[in-house]
């Protein structure tokens, strides 16, 4: 039995259901939910390059995210174009959006220093490795915003998973105290490498946990573009005008492997993964902008076309980057070089 | 002692690879005695990251073979609290970089609870940490972070190179009623070598004893961990340039049998120490240290070496990565010079 007391789960916001139909008010025009729509296309076609570039031994370990487009484009196109982001190895779509270049995410995962080098005026920190670490980053960031005077604030993404470490609580629990304008969007996809939520958690819900530290927790469809839209502009509005963090679990589904390393054949079934190709989160919006007649098949031929090329190109210069050189670490440990490593960086050369 | 004629041994080795070794003192650990449990990240049905505890959930159950939620923290923590009723935890982290998160419980708890409670309770449990790098999984994934324990007063460390030895010290280190950190290297866990697997947990090695792997008169070579495999690799190289080096394996870091350092030294004049972990603060300027306080300074015939990972956290790249890590060659290398000095 799970623990309900007096407190009750929040409910599941939907506003787009499976089918493409509304079931509330839209939270954007046609114009904004096309640029999504074609985010998210662009978004799986970059996923679904890197499996088979993996595959190929073109890129190293990838942590595929199908599935979760809309969890991540429908949070991302909630913030400002200057506004922080901190996410994981699984965010790319996310990062992508909000300007990280792409040759710099395949850069990253062609073994490349290189891709952790955010170009100036890009305010996504590459991605956190290690779970949960980076969730603390992100109140520190909106804090110093807020201290410098400026609107900033700060999304950080995360797993269910990541809501089994301190860093999670602390990091809410320092984000609500202190007001910071923090926004916190859990993808719950069902599970953590083998393990699954429920048995991640014994709340009934993610979202709930906002409840323990004083902070609004919502949960959403994380299949639907519209519902995760809506929350996270409302979550970044809060954040922005000093009324503090917001906690979003957006449900959504793992539908690969955790990573190209993993056979998910171990421990979960098939029959799952099936249900949730129903529950695709850019077939419903297809279905929506078709009724509306803002789609058709022409259309979704150029914006693969696209996609394919805008890949291919950041695939290209990701491959055309020059191996980095064994100076090249030397210099990248510490604004100077310290007189340890100006040895190490001569013995480097002076080897044979 | 006299060496027993083959047939009379109870036991023949089998060949198998090091985390089946592992896997099979689990096994003997788990069957022999009811207060041994395991838990760790996705150690169930997954047999963790790195199929070490494959089919353990299967013979042992759920009640003793428990998949966590990710909280490395409390996976030490409830290591600590079991042991002191008396339960003899295993306990995993699924990669050693993640000890990082959980370090109260085993350097200001587990390390020093014996002795705050005045030799009162026991702290009896065993850390499995899958380090080192090699395997292209870049600065968060590759560490070798033994040295940090080895420094704190109230931990024993043990860091096999070889599959038997990743089976009797695990024996050992289940054995031994004190907090015990295991390093096992990821890259070895798939290398092959002869393991008696033993049928009773009464420890064959003890915590603390240094093995020589390979006898020589020319220079001392001390390693642990894979760096023992490159050591005996560089150490034939060397054979062929007329070179005759001892290669003695450490096992165990703390407690660090440091006599059979001194006593190598005595013979061989010259002293190399190698580890994957960078050199400052490390392992080996305590080996140094350690021969240098006896008069097996006065055998030294030339300065001492060290040849260890580069102070940089572990590049993705490829090649910047085996460039980090010590390699064959530059044991060689380095002991090629220590002749010549
Ligand atoms: C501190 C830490 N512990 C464990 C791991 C190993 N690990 C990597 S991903 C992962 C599962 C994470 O699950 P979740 O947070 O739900 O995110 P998902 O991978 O499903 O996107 C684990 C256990 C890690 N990288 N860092």
């Amino acid at each position: 039995m799970r623990f309900t007391g007096a407190l009750t789960s929040p409910r599941m916001r939907q506003i787009l259901t499976p089918s493409g139909a509304l079931v509330d008010e839209a939270p954007m025009d046609d114009a904004l939910a096309s640029r999504l729509y074609r985010a998210m296309v662009f978004a799986r076609t970059y996923d679904r390059k890197s499996m088979a570039l993996q595959k190929q031994g073109r890129l190293a370990t990838y942590a595929p995210f199908e599935g979760q487009e809309a969890a991540q484009a429908g949070s991302a196109a909630a913030l400002e174009v200057d506004d922080w982001m901190v996410g994981t190895y699984r965010d790319a779509a996310a990062m992508w959006m909000q300007a990280y270049p792409m040759e710099l995410l395949f850069a990253g995962r062609t073994g490349h220093e290189h891709g952790g080098r955010v170009p100036e005026h890009v305010n996504v920190l590459p991605p956190s490795i290690t779970v949960g670490g980076h969730m603390v980053h992100a109140v520190g960031l909106a804090w110093a915003e807020r201290l410098q005077g400026s609107s900033r604030i700060a999304l950080t993404y995360f797993g269910d998973g990541a809501t089994s470490e301190g860093d999670f609580h602390e990091a809410m629990n320092m984000a609500a105290v202190q007001k910071v304008g923090t926004v916190f969007v859990c993808q719950n996809n069902g599970w953590a490498i083998s393990l699954p939520t429920a048995e991640q958690t014994a709340t009934e819900t993610i979202a709930e946990k906002a409840i323990a530290y004083g902070m609004p927790g919502v949960r959403v469809d994380g299949n639907d573009v519209f519902a995760v839209y809506a929350a996270t502009r409302e979550a970044v509005g809060r954040a922005r005008s000093g009324e503090g963090p917001t906690l979003i679990e957006a449900v959504t589904y793992r539908m690969g492997p955790h990573t190209t390393a993993d056979d998910p054949g171990r421990y979960r079934s098939e029959a799952d993964r099936e249900e949730w190709v129903r529950r695709d989160p850019i077939e419903r919006l297809r279905v929506y902008l078709s009724e509306r007649g803002r789609w058709d098949e022409d259309w979704q031929m150029r914006i693969e076309e696209q996609a394919s090329s805008e890949v291919e190109r950041a695939i290209v210069l990701a491959e055309s980057l020059r191996a980095p050189e064994p100076e090249e670490m030397f210099g990248a440990m510490f604004a100077e070089i310290p007189p340890h490593l100006a040895e190490q960086l001569a013995e480097a050369k002076a080897a044979p | 002692m006299p060496t027993l004629p083959i047939w009379k041994a109870l036991h023949m080795p089998e060949m198998m690879r090091y985390a089946q070794a592992v896997n099979h003192a689990l096994r003997l650990l788990m069957s022999a005695d009811e207060r041994v449990f395991m838990a760790g990240e996705d150690i169930g049905v997954y047999g963790g990251a790195f199929g070490v505890t494959d089919g353990l959930l299967d013979t042992f159950g759920e009640r003793r073979v428990r998949d966590t939620p990710i909280s490395e923290e409390v996976i030490a923590g409830l290591a600590v609290g079991a042991a002191i009723t008396g339960m003899r935890p295993i306990v995993e982290m699924q990669f050693a970089d993640f000890v990082v998160n959980a370090m109260d419980p085993i350097v200001n708890q587990a390390a020093k609870l014996h002795f705050m409670y005045g030799g009162n309770v026991e702290v009896p449990m065993v850390i499995r940490l899958p380090g080192g790098g090699g395997t292209g999984a870049a600065a968060q994934h590759s560490q070798s972070l033994e040295a940090w324990f080895a420094h704190v007063p109230g931990l024993k460390v043990v860091a096999p190179a070889t599959a038997q030895d990743a089976h009797d010290l695990l024996i050992a280190s289940v054995a031994d009623p004190n907090p015990v950190m295991v390093f096992e290297h990821k890259l070895l866990y798939k290398e092959e070598g002869p393991v008696e697997v033993r049928h009773t947990t009464e420890p064959v090695v003890q915590l603390g004893e240094a093995i020589v792997r390979r006898s020589g008169d020319d220079l001392t070579i001390v390693a642990y961990s894979i760096m023992t495999v490159r050591a005996l690799e560089a150490a034939e190289r060397l054979e062929d340039s007329g070179i005759s080096a001892e290669v003695v394996d450490l096992r165990s870091l703390r407690p660090l049998d440091i006599e059979t350092v001194r006593a190598s030294v005595r013979r061989t004049g010259r002293l190399l120490v190698t580890h994957e972990a960078p050199a400052a603060v490390g392992v080996g300027a305590e080996v140094v240290a350690g021969v240098v306080e006896s008069d097996a300074l006065d055998h030294l015939l030339a300065p001492v070496s060290r040849v260890c990972g580069l102070p940089i956290p572990m590049p993705y790249a490829k090649a910047l990565e085996t460039a980090t890590i010590p390699q064959v060659d530059d044991v060689e290398r380095a002991a090629k010079e220590l002749m010549n000095a």
